[in-house]
């Protein structure tokens, strides 16, 4: 999630190696700039990770939060 | 936060009320007993007991306001993202309210751009919790997705990062609340019971 809404880093498939690569970097680098990696779960469960999960149908990457 | 910290900090936000508005009761009261004609100051005296919660209920209820929005694409994007977060009552009453409901372990979350209600079991008290995502400059519906995503994956760390604002009965949030706004609280607060 960004200032445009919301912007696509990364697609992969697990048959496809070169995609995963290319999303595990992305991931990577993201997490480097600070971002959190969430995956939606079913509706009200959603879980952070460190790892790209490459099973996932979505992971999102959000940005810290703080007490206002 | 767990369930017990948070029913302590309720608990000391009632007692803080209780300091602020008894003395002004009780000199209320002394004064018309000392003196009759010294009902004007009494009322003032009552006056102070009836504005200063209702102040700290204001602060709560802007928890709940929007923020400035960007451009229209970004808006319009960031809204689908959150809509596929929720399910359809949800996404019904973010429309109609600009607040997500969310049932959770501690009870029933209103979240807004800047923050989130909590309503507790049995609906009669509500947490105004000041939070919003490092970044001011998203649109406002990825703002509420981000407080969505940090709650939903950890509830007890985000009620702890989050600053609370006001905590008391839910009727005085709700007269604090923009009137488009309230209709959440209301389902939320059926919700709880």
């Amino acid at each position: 999630m960004d200032r445009t809404g919301h912007t696509t880093l990364a697609e992969w498939s697990t048959a496809d190696g070169e995609s995963v690569q290319a999303a595990v970097t992305a991931f990577r680098e993201e997490l480097d700039r600070g971002s959190i990696a969430v995956v939606a779960e079913r509706e009200g469960q959603a879980t952070q990770v460190r790892e790209l999960p490459l099973e996932a149908a979505l992971v999102i990457m959000r940005r810290p939060i703080a007490g206002g | 936060m767990d369930e017990r910290s948070l029913e302590r900090r309720g608990q000391l936000w009632t007692l803080t009320t209780a300091a602020h508005v008894v003395p002004f009761v009780a000199v209320a009261a002394l004064l018309v007993a000392l003196q009759p004609l010294a009902f004007p100051a009494s009322l003032v005296a009552l006056a102070e007991a009836w504005i200063i919660p209702e102040l700290y209920a204001q602060r709560g209820g802007n928890v709940a306001r929007g923020g400035r929005r960007t451009t229209p694409v970004a808006e319009g994007r960031a809204l689908g993202l959150l809509g596929d977060l929720v399910g359809h009552d949800a996404r019904e009453l973010l429309g109609r309210t600009g607040l997500v409901m969310e049932r959770s372990r501690l009870g029933v979350w209103l979240v807004s751009e800047a923050g989130a209600l909590l309503v507790r079991p049995g609906g009669r008290r509500v947490f105004c919790f000041c939070v919003r995502p490092a970044d001011a400059n998203l649109p406002s519906a990825d703002r509420i997705a981000h407080l969505l995503l940090a709650l939903r994956s950890d509830e007890a760390g985000f009620a702890t990062v989050a600053n609370l604002a006001f905590s008391g009965a839910r009727w005085r949030v709700r007269r604090r609340l923009p009137r488009p706004m309230r209709p959440a609280l209301d389902a939320a607060g059926r919700t709880a019971r």
